[in-house]
């Protein structure tokens, strides 16, 4: 479980937000959305403590990460799995080498035994065919699911993702949906995914929180979202809508 | 301010490195690739450099000691003891400021902005350990062989030129060489040479590690990295000749 409780950060004077409380239960997913520029992906680097906050706290199963020693928070780190907005691939290695990183470092399993594991996580993604292209090859769609299979390859136990559909075609964004999904019904991780995109808000998450005016705005099911008549909540799900 | 903010915030990134250096298996892969990359990539431009200083001081020391009074072999120990004291170590030191300097802070800045050092750092690596201490502990160990190529091709060189322009026979110039020969400059130099190499790798790990701002920003640390590693070069070169000479 992931309990963030009365967060505020700022950059020098700039304020991004304060006083973000939100909870996310095990096995569930929630949504962070807001307008470009209001702090979502600030908020999923607090998660594992990749930035601190100037208040507040992050409890993970009850255990405020950042009062963790180095090596502690480290050991907790790779229990995440993380896709960047940008994807983040290492440009020094193939592609393959990307999902095959961590079990290189993290695990002690034989060569045959990592390349099983990586085909799976590729697979998975639909990327079976990748063989040893270098990441300057791929396409922004294709170093997204690259992202993905190198997020998931160690089992993580909780999966933040940055805007994993944007910038993707219709039918290769439904793949991501279906696969976070697949991923929490199935594996039982716990998600959060920061998006732009209402129509997937609306297929994978149990929870939205809306970052709006430097606040947490709006927080609640999936449910309470469509009938709510917060105000700029409702303009905001109206103008993704209309996006089409 | 700023520089304050920023020599504390390098020597804090120092400390982790220092800390984090005990986990050597997270960084000697990395480890033998900065040692190639370092030290055997650099090794043309060194050499060029080395032959080149050499023969012109070669050429320039005979064009000022025109007297037959002054024997040929003195220019071969002018020529010698100044590519061993000091042009080997500083003129490498400068010429890697731009080849290791440079690329170093570039491969950390855009780790930096495109998040590839938050996705380590969010994997359980200790980024530091991973990206900063092999590269400064490669330096340890190949700047010193770069500083022998310089020197050694330095005086090559030198000997050289005093043959092809007739000016000082090769056996007044190995005459000199040897007469005035103190193995104790070598290891001067080559204290140096590891001093030069720290400043350049952890100055330009530093500026590409804390990179920020784009393409435009990694572009910015680099050009910083460069000019400051050449800046503290000459001061650390002005402070080890009063230290230890
Ligand atoms: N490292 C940083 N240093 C200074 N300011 C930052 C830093 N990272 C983010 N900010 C600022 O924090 C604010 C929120 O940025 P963030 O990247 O979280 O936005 P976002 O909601 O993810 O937007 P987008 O949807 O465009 O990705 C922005 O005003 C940004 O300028
Ligand atoms: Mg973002």
């Amino acid at each position: 479980m992931i309990e963030v409780k009365n967060l505020t950060k700022s950059f020098g004077n700039n304020l991004v937000w304060e006083n973000v409380s939100l909870t996310v239960p095990n096995g569930e997913t929630l949504a962070v959305i807001g307008k470009s520029g209001c702090g979502k992906s600030v908020l999923m680097k607090h998660l594992n403590a990749l930035l601190t906050p100037d208040e507040g706290v992050v409890l993970l199963d009850g255990q405020n990460i950042f009062e963790l020693s180095y090596v502690d928070l480290r050991i907790q780190r790779q229990r995440f799995g993380v896709l960047f907005q940008g994807a983040a691939l290492f440009d020094s290695i193939s592609a393959f080498e990307n999902v095959a990183f961590p079990l290189r470092y993290f695990t002690n399993k034989k060569e045959d035994e990592i390349r099983k594991r990586v085909m799976e996580c590729l697979e998975m993604v639909n990327l079976g065919d990748i063989g040893n292209k270098s990441t300057s090859e791929l396409s922004g769609g294709m170093r997204k699911r690259v992202g993905l299979a190198r997020a998931i390859v160690l089992e993580p136990a909780y999966l933040l993702y940055d805007e994993p559909t944007s910038g993707l075609d219709p039918e290769t964004s439904n793949e991501i949906n279906e696969l976070i999904v697949h991923f929490s019904d199935n594996l039982n991780i716990t998600s959060i995914v920061v998006t732009h995109d209402m129509h997937s808000v609306l297929e994978i998450a149990d929870y939205a929180a809306f970052l709006d005016e430097q606040k947490l705005s709006w927080f609640g099911t999936i449910e309470e979202m469509t009938k709510s008549d917060h105000k700029r909540l409702n303009s905001f799900i109206k103008a993704s809508e209309y996006q089409i | 301010m700023q520089v304050f903010y920023d020599f504390g915030r390098y020597c804090q990134l120092l400390y982790q490195a220092i800390r984090s250096s005990s986990e050597f298996k997270s960084y000697y892969r990395n480890f033998v690739s900065e040692m190639i990359k370092t030290g055997y990539d650099s090794l043309p431009i060194v050499i060029l450099a080395g032959v080149f200083t050499g023969a012109v001081l070669s050429i320039q020391t005979s064009y000022q000691l025109v007297s037959a009074l002054i024997p040929k072999s003195t220019i071969g120990a002018i020529v010698t003891q100044s590519i061993i004291i000091e042009l080997a170590a500083v003129i490498s030191g400068l010429v890697l400021a731009g080849r290791v300097g440079a690329r170093i802070a570039t491969e950390l800045g855009t780790m930096r902005v495109s998040e590839q050092i938050d996705a380590l750092e969010s994997m359980g690596f200790n980024s530091v350990s991973f990206l900063v201490v092999p590269r400064v502990l490669a330096s340890f160990v190949m700047f010193p062989v770069l500083y022998i190529a310089a020197a050694t091709t330095g005086v090559g060189g030198g000997l050289l030129a005093g043959i092809i322009t007739g000016q000082v026979p090769a056996a007044d110039f190995m005459l000199g060489a040897r007469s005035f020969f103190l193995p104790w400059d070598i290891i001067f130099g080559m204290t140096k040479s590891i001093v030069f190499g720290f400043i350049i790798t952890s100055i330009s790990c530093y500026k590409g590690y804390y990179a920020s701002g784009g393409a435009e920003g990694v572009g910015k640390s680099t050009t910083n990295a460069t000019v400051l590693s050449c800046i503290f070069i000459l001061l650390a070169d002005l402070l080890l000749a009063i230290i230890l000479l």
